[in-house]
Formats: structure tokens, C-alpha cells, sequence
């Protein structure tokens, strides 16, 4: 009998988690889109009353300068990661004699909270003291650098923190996958005399389709998340310019004390998160699976 | 990955014809990675300066000049005086905040997390692969979609506001990544070994303690720092659900940075920021290696 | 005596799958049983039900004459050997063989003892104190069995355990089980894929095939009179010959007639009181095939035969003929005369042949 109690122990073992996960993941994503459809403001209110939320989300302009600008920050920020994380790490794989302290020193923003990566581009980028002033110290008086204030271009300053918190980590990613890369393919294509760039684009780059998998979802999961970034570096502004989703729905709950509002935009975000991971952890717990 | 022993197959080739274009050619190379690397150090180094120099000289200086008198007055300010909103305390306290708030959630996070791994891998039973990928999905969620209830919930069990309602929280949210990686570890541990033990008359908790947990300090480590920078960096949990006098050291330094009153002390700021960034900062020297491997293993899952 | 293991009508499946149909088996006391098929067949599944590790779906298990059926490993008297040794990789060989008495309560002074008695017999007292990672394959072999013998159990059993081992040292500790199953008289259960550890290992064969019994039976049994063409095929190195054949009445005997490529068919008679079918495969081991004038006997058969290939193997020479569309293999002494493209006159030792029913498969004499 003491079989069957044993059986029972692992059960035990991952109960909590499982009572945790249902509770505090499914239960409160189900309360957030209960919320979205009611009229709640300050208050949450449990009446249905439809999806006038989302209507009146999707009518809001500080809402759509939030989606265009989370389309205008992720593309840029997700292209230029993986675009300069490949880079760096073919570059890397080159027998550098120094790689160890290259790669401590790419990937340090990693360690950092956001929002002191924000702290210290907010000042880099600050127009009175900043490159701007710097550049115009070196005699360049003309020279203009102010993004950080220009409502058409604050955003850029987001993803220029963005990349240069994340692209080490990419960096990272591909460096391990291009040396997983079976070594004898490499030796055949060697011996068959092809050159080392085409080996590089014919060979290793498609072998590591899954790693560009995982870096683009990483990326999109930080893309869609970000929030203390922006927070740091520009709080949203000027005016709206550079909101994003996450910030609004802050806003509406926190300091707006919209409910509704705040539920039905979190539940556009995670509708636009699972779009991207949902298909991706599928094919991964089924590949598992074979 | 870090362990820098294997050397890329394509490294050291020679050509015969080209020498002077190949020596050319890894002089580019260095040059290119030189210069990332000036980029990546950059803002730490405008930082460190900055915050040794005195206001006045950050007001008629260039930003990447070397101070040319070194003051750790800014560090005092940020460390004991800057105010944070209507309290001028400087970070001290708010440090304190972070460090109880993170010790308690790795650790609870560290050890269940060992548990559901263990189970995960080595005790599967019909609907663990279904509840596992419940967990998986739990780690992809915005956390913006649990945040009105979870305000709601902590309300609920009289914990908003107050510093162990912050550790429910990051333990919770942080499951998802523990078991993960305790799972992906023991996953490649044969299951003879669980077996051999059952046969030895060893049961659930004593095979764990006497074979797994002596095989797992490399993924305690992995999972502690994780944990730790994850925690430590938090800003969204911590402004949502601190009360005054609870808020972890990255809210703090965002009030510091952002507070309206007064002059602005630029040198305070970057002070500020460098203290707030000091303990993972101090992880990723020390222990790099298992820090990368947890990003790397928090991102290709399962 | 009562038998040490009895399964009867053992059921495993997963699901609607079945992996184990209606086993029955039984051993006596000293018994090396040895379960061997190819992979899939359900052979180590069969051996962790007998462990404990994999519930059983139905039917009923017997270990030294009590029901085992739903008792967890720990107590049924079992002591197992992994394939891939399982060693606890933080603890010393010591702490590894000790262990089980540990969590038993075995006390200090009777744990010492039985490690001295046990590593003495395996000889592995100087790596007591090492752990798993600093010992050879063959080290680590021991220290698993010193692990099992510890435990003086009703019942030892084997996981594929010589599997890990490079070629030399796979034959030694062969040798070397086999020494300690007759010293220790234990009763043993072995699952292996390696037809040639079970014929030199067991007094008892158990061939799986699809979770489904093909013979029981001893080491010779299972060699001569294998039960069915799977058994005929997978037991043996180089395999039997199976020969597709027409058969006919020929008075009180048989004529049997084979085809050739390019040639006229060869003709042999089987003088044995048999009832054969019109069409049968005739399974023949390449050792009943000699060169003329090297086998006696008293259904010995000449004829003449084309020579395709010649492969020396040292001690022998395997010569390859066509015969009934197969490549159908004679064992011959070094120092035959055989040349590929000629012919050659092949002894058939038809006292030794086994015919099979072409679509069952199941042996017909």
C-alpha cells in the first residue's frame, strides 16, 4: 500500500504550483478580460456590458500612437538586435584572442535594470548636456541632437537603449549556436573548398533557424514588456510620443483609474504576445513530444 | 558558451595568396570590435564620470571629459540624502527594500522550483506534460494582464502596499523559470538513477536530498541568479504594488531621477544609478558564466 | 521446489497500446534466465515489472513464492543491475554500495562488513573511496553489481549491463558473471539484445518479439529447435539459412527440391517420418553446410554448388551459394579450396534441418 501513497507524492509535490499557476496566471487573465468587458472605472464593476471597452480603445488616439509606435519600436529594435548580434558574434567567432573579456564587456547591459540603462541614456542623450553639447564643444555649433525632446523622434532614442541593452544578449545566442554547428559538415565543406563566407551563408546561418526562433521571441516578449525603459527615458513623452501599450495601461489603471480601459489594453497585449509565442511553444512541446 | 575552449572550425585559415589583404582584414576585424566594445562601455564610463564630477563642472565640461577633480560628494547625496519624492533619505533604505524582498523570493522560488523540476523529470505522471506547459505559457504572459487583480488580490490578504505582498508575487511569477530550469537539468540525469535508488529503498524526498540536490549546485546557481537579477531589476512590480517606504531601489532611483523640486543633480542621478546597478553588476562579474547560461536557458525553453 | 519468480498471464500496456501480451514464465532456484529480442520488443519493460519500477495491467507476479504483484521494488526482495550502472555520481563506491543498507537501517558495523565481503569478491576494495567519474566502464560495472550483491536478494536482476562496454572487456565480465551466478548459485534475470551473452550466459531463454513470447526454453533448444522463424533468424551469428523449398512425396521420405539462378535445381531427400506441406522454408545453420567429404553422418547429402563469394574468417571460411533465391551461407574449414565463380561439392547435413510454414512461420517439425 505504501506503492500507492508513493504515487501520490509527486502530485503533492507540484500541487501548490499547480493551485498558483491557476489562480494567479489563468484566473486573473480570466478577471482581466471579465474586467474589459464591463464598465468599470475606478472601481472594478462585474456587470457585462459588451466590448464598448475595446471600441473605445481602438478609438483613442494616445491608444493608436501606442500600437504604432510598439510596431515602429519592436521592428527596429528586433531587426537591428538580431541584425547586430549576428554580426558581432561571427565576428567573435574568428579565434579572437581577447573574446572572453569582448563578450564580458558586450553583454554587461544585460545585468542591468532598464530602468538604469534609461538613467544613463536620458543623460547621454540630454540636449544641454549631452552629445549634442558635446559635439558642439568640439566647434560644431550647428549641430543638432535632440531626439530625446522631438516628438517625431523620441521614440528612436527607446530603441537606440532597447538595442544597446539586448544586442550583447543575442550576441550571445548566436555565438553559442554557431558553435554547436556540427564541426565535420564544416570540415567536409572545407575540404570541398568553399569559401569561408559561403560557408558561413550556405551552411551555418540556416542550420541555426531555431536560434533565430528563440532570439525573435525573446525580443518580442521585451519589445511587447517594456515599460520601465520607457518610463526611465522619456515617461512617455513628449506628450504621448513615445507610448507604448504597456504604459498606457499603467496609466489608465494607476493614475487614470480606468479600469476597463486598462484591462482591455492588457488583454490586446497578451492577445499580440500569444499571437507571436503561442505558435512557437506548440511546435516546441510537440517536437519534445516526438 | 563561456566556456571558450572550442575554437570555431573555420578560425586560422590560411591563405596562401592574400597575406597582406588577411593581415588587413583582422585588423578591420579587431577595429570593428574595438569599437562595439567603446560603445557598449560607454554610457558606463559618461556615467562614472559624471558622477565624480561637481555640478559646475558637468555644466561647462564635455560629457566625456575625465573629471578634473574628483568629488564622492554625489555618491554621499545618492546614498543618504536625495530625495525621493517628499522623503530624502537617498537610496540606504530603499536598497534594504530590494534586499529583503529578493532574498526571501529566490530562495522560495529556488527551492519549490527544484521540486517541480524533479517531479517534471524524473516522477512524470499522466497530465504533468499538460500542467508543465500551463507553467510555460505562465512564463510568456504580460505581466500587465495580472496586474489589476493582483492588486485586487493583495488587497484582499491585507498584504498591498507592504514588502512580503512584493515577495508573493516575484515567487509566484518567478516558478515558471525555476521549474523550468530544474527541469531541463534533471531532465538529463537517466532515470536509472531514480530507479536504482527506489530498488535501494529510497523514496521521493530522500532520493532527492541524498542524489539530485547534491548533483544540482550548478543549476542552484543558475537559478539563484536569475532570480536575484530578475527581482533586483524589477520596476513594474515594485511601482505597481510598494507603499511609501516600501518601494525596491529601482523605483526609488526613478523617483530621484524624475523628482521636479530643486536643481537638477545630474552627478546624484548617475550616482544613484550606478549603486541601484551594483549588486547584478557585482553577479555578472563574479559569476557570468552561470548568468549567461541562465539567459540562454530562459530563452531556449523547453 | 517452488519457483523464485512465477509471471502468469503479465499484461502491460500504456494506454490502448499494449507492450506485454500474456506472459508466463517461470524459473527455479539458480536459474540464469536470460530475455533477449530486439529493441522495442518489450524485454526491459518485462524486467522493471518484475522490479517494481512499471505497474502491471493485469496477470499476476511471484517472487520466492509470495505475490509481488502490487509491492513496491523496495520490498520485493529484487536487487537490479543498469545498463547504464546508475551509480550515484556525488557518493563514493562505498557510500554507493552502502546506501541501500543505509536507508534500510542497517547498522554501521554490519554495513562495513558486507562492503568488505563485497568488494573482496569483486575486487574493487581499492576504489572504495573514489567516485563514479574517476573509474573505467569496466570499474563502474563492478561497483553496480557490488551495489546488487550487497543486498543477497531472492532475485538478481540484469539491464542490458554489459551493453556500455567496449568489445574485450564485454567478453571478460561475460565470463565473470557467469562465474559469480555458479559461485553464488543466485537466481538471476538477464535481458540483453546480444543473442550470442544469452546463449553463454542462461540455462533458460526467453526470445520476445512485439511483446509477445516466441520460446522458452534452453540454450540448445532455442539454437536447434527454434519455435518459429524469428527465433531461427535472430538466434545465431551468421544467421541461419532460411531456403524456400518445394517439397514432395518420395515413398516414406521426402524429396525436396530447391532453385538455382542459371542452373538445374538442387535436389535432396529428407528420409524422416515428417508431414510436410507443399511449400516450406528449410532452415538450415551455415554449420550443417560443410564441404563434401568433411561431414559424416547418416543424412549427410552431396551436390554440387556455384561458389559466389568466399569470406575467410580466420578460424572458418563462410562460403556463400544461391539457393532458392537466397545467399544462403556455409561454414567452411580454413584451408578449403573454395573459389568465388566455381563450383563447389556442399555436405548437407539434413539431420539437423528445421522446416517452417512459409506463412506462419511456425515451425513444422
Amino acid at each position: 500500500m505504501s506503492n500507492l501513497l508513493e504515487r501520490w507524492v509527486p502530485k503533492v509535490v507540484l500541487a501548490p504550483t499547480f493551485v498558483a499557476v491557476l489562480i494567479f496566471v489563468y484566473g486573473f487573465i480570466g478577471w482581466t478580460a471579465w474586467i474589459s468587458l464591463t464598465k468599470s472605472k475606478i472601481m472594478p464593476r462585474y456587470e457585462i456590458d459588451g466590448f464598448d471597452q475595446y471600441t473605445k480603445l481602438f478609438a483613442t488616439p494616445r491608444w493608436d500612437t501606442a500600437m504604432n509606435n510598439l510596431y515602429l519600436f519592436g521592428g527596429l529594435f528586433i531587426v537591428i538586435s538580431m541584425v547586430l548580434g549576428l554580426m558581432l558574434a561571427i565576428f567573435l567567432d574568428q579565434k579572437i584572442r581577447t573574446e572572453g573579456v569582448i563578450r564580458t564587456i558586450y553583454l554587461y547591459p544585460m545585468a542591468l535594470s532598464m530602468i538604469v540603462t534609461g538613467t544613463a541614456w536620458k543623460w547621454i542623450l540630454n540636449p544641454q548636456h549631452g552629445i549634442e553639447a558635446m559635439v558642439q564643444g568640439w566647434g560644431f555649433a550647428g549641430f543638432r541632437f535632440d531626439w530625446l525632446v522631438n516628438p517625431d523622434m523620441a521614440i528612436y532614442t527607446i530603441v537606440l537603449a532597447g538595442v544597446w541593452q539586448s544586442s550583447g544578449f543575442v550576441m550571445a545566442l548566436f555565438l553559442a549556436g554557431l558553435r554547436s554547428v556540427d564541426g565535420e559538415i564544416i570540415k567536409a565543406a572545407q575540404v570541398d573548398g568553399i569559401p569561408n563566407w559561403r560557408i558561413y551563408t550556405a551552411i551555418i546561418i540556416p542550420s541555426m533557424a531555431p536560434i533565430f526562433l528563440s532570439a525573435f521571441i525573446v525580443l518580442s516578449h521585451l519589445a511587447i514588456k517594456s515599460f520601465d525603459l520607457v518610463v526611465a527615458l522619456t515617461g512617455g513623452g513628449p506628450g504621448y510620443a513615445t507610448d507604448l501599450p504597456a504604459t498606457y495601461m499603467y496609466a489608465m489603471a494607476f493614475s487614470r483609474g480606468n479600469l476597463g480601459q486598462a484591462a482591455s489594453s492588457a488583454m490586446i497585449m497578451m492577445a499580440v504576445v500569444f499571437a507571436i509565442v503561442v505558435p512557437y511553444l506548440y511546435s516546441e512541446l510537440r517536437a519534445k513530444h516526438d | 558558451m563561456t566556456d571558450a575552449t572550442y575554437v570555431s572550425p573555420l578560425a586560422g585559415q590560411r591563405s596562401t595568396s592574400a597575406r597582406f589583404g588577411r593581415i588587413a582584414l583582422r585588423a578591420g576585424l579587431y577595429a570593428m570590435l574595438i569599437l562595439f566594445a567603446l560603445w557598449y562601455l560607454m554610457p558606463l564610463f559618461v556615467m562614472i564620470t559624471t558622477s565624480l564630477k561637481s555640478l559646475d563642472e558637468i555644466r561647462t565640461g564635455s560629457l566625456v571629459a575625465l573629471p578634473r577633480e574628483i568629488t564622492f560628494e554625489p555618491w554621499r547625496i545618492a546614498w543618504s540624502q536625495a530625495c525621493t519624492g517628499t522623503q530624502c533619505e537617498g537610496l540606504k533604505p530603499f536598497m534594504w527594500n530590494s534586499v529583503i524582498i529578493a532574498i526571501p523570493g529566490v530562495l522560495i522560488s529556488t527551492l519549490i522550483g527544484a521540486l517541480n523540476g524533479y517531479v517534471f523529470a524524473q516522477w512524470r505522471f499522466r497530465g504533468a506534460n499538460m500542467i508543465f506547459a500551463l507553467l510555460l505559457f505562465g512564463c510568456f504572459i504580460p505581466f500587465q494582464v495580472v496586474l489589476l487583480p493582483m492588486a485586487k488580490m493583495l488587497g484582499i490578504l491585507h498584504l498591498a502596499g507592504t514588502i512580503p505582498g512584493l515577495i508573493l508575487v516575484h515567487t509566484i511569477y518567478g516558478l515558471g523559470f525555476t521549474t523550468l530550469f530544474f527541469r531541463n537539468y534533471y531532465v538529463t540525469i537517466p532515470q536509472e538513477l531514480v530507479r536504482a535508488a527506489k530498488i535501494d529503498g529510497a523514496a521521493f524526498f530522500r532520493i532527492f536530498w541524498s542524489i539530485f540536490l547534491p548533483l544540482s549546485l550548478p543549476i542552484i546557481v543558475v537559478s539563484v541568479i536569475w532570480q536575484f537579477t530578475q527581482i533586483w531589476n524589477d520596476f513594474l512590480f515594485g511601482v505597481s504594488f510598494s507603499g511609501p517606504g516600501t518601494q525596491p531601489v529601482t523605483v526609488a532611483l526613478n523617483n530621484i531621477v524624475n523628482s521636479t523640486t530643486g536643481v537638477k543633480a545630474y552627478n546624484v542621478d548617475m550616482a544613484s544609478a550606478i549603486i541601484a546597478a551594483l549588486p547584478t553588476l557585482f553577479v555578472y562579474v563574479v559569476a557570468g558564466k552561470y548568468f549567461i547560461r541562465g539567459l540562454t536557458a530562459g530563452s531556449v525553453k523547453g | 521446489m517452488a519457483p523464485i519468480l512465477d509471471i502468469k498471464h503479465l499484461r502491460k500496456s500504456y494506454g490502448p497500446v499494449d507492450i506485454l501480451k500474456d506472459i508466463n514464465v517461470s524459473i527455479e532456484p539458480g536459474d540464469f534466465l536470460v530475455l533477449v529480442g530486439p529493441s522495442g520488443c518489450g524485454k526491459s519493460t518485462l524486467l522493471n515489472c518484475i522490479a517494481g519500477l512499471e505497474p502491471i495491467t493485469g496477470g499476476q507476479l511471484q517472487i520466492a513464492g509470495q505475490d509481488m504483484t502490487h509491492v513496491s521494488p523496495k520490498d520485493r526482495n529484487i536487487a537490479m543491475v543498469f545498463q547504464s550502472y546508475a551509480l550515484y555520481p556525488t557518493m563514493t563506491v562505498a557510500k554507493n554500495i552502502t546506501f541501500g543498507m543505509k536507508v534500510r537501517g542497517v547498522d554501521q558495523a554490519n554495513q562495513q562488513a558486507k562492503l568488505k565481503e563485497v568488494a573482496e569478491l569483486l575486487q574493487i576494495d581499492h576504489l572504495l573511496n573514489r567516485k563514479p567519474g574517476q573509474l573505467s566502464g569496466g570499474q563502474r560495472q563492478r561497483v553496480a553489481m557490488g551495489r546488487a550483491l550487497v543486498r543477497e536478494p531472492a532475485l538478481f536482476l540484469f539491464d542490458e549491463p554489459l551493453s556500455n562496454l567496449d568489445a574485450k572487456l564485454r567478453v571478460e565480465m561475460r565470463t565473470e558473471i557467469k562465474k559469480l551466478h555458479q559461485t553464488l548459485n543466485a537466481s538471476i534475470v538477464y535481458v540483453t539484445h546480444d543473442q550470442i551473452e544469452a546463449m553463454t550466459l542462461a540455462t533458460k531463454i526467453v526470445v520476445m518479439k512485439g511483446g509477445v513470447i516466441q520460446q522458452i526454453g534452453t540454450p540448445a533448444e532455442i539454437y536447434n529447435q527454434p519455435a518459429n522463424l524469428f527465433v531461427a533468424d535472430f538466434m545465431g551469428s551468421p544467421a541461419m539459412n532460411l531456403i524456400p523449398a518445394k517439397v514432395a512425396r518420395d515413398g516414406g521420405s521426402h524429396r525436396i527440391e530447391i532453385t538455382r539462378p542459371g542452373e538445374a535445381p538442387l535436389v535432396l531427400s529428407d528420409p524422416r517420418p515428417l508431414d510436410l506441406p507443399g511449400d516450406v522454408i528449410m532452415g538450415l545453420r551455415p554449420e550443417d553446410i560443410a564441404e563434401a567429404g568433411f561431414r559424416a553422418g547418416a543424412q549427410v547429402q552431396q551436390a554440387s554448388c556455384m561458389v559466389d563469394m568466399v569470406e575467410p574468417a580466420g578460424a572458418d571460411t563462410y562460403v556463400v551459394s544461391s539457393l532458392g533465391g537466397r545467399q544462403v551461407t556455409a561454414r567452411l574449414h580454413a584451408e578449403t579450396s573454395a573459389r568465388a565463380g566455381q563450383p563447389l561439392d556442399l555436405a548437407f547435413d539434413l539431420a539437423k534441418v528445421s522446416y517452417f510454414a512459409p506463412q506462419t512461420g511456425e515451425r513444422l517439425n
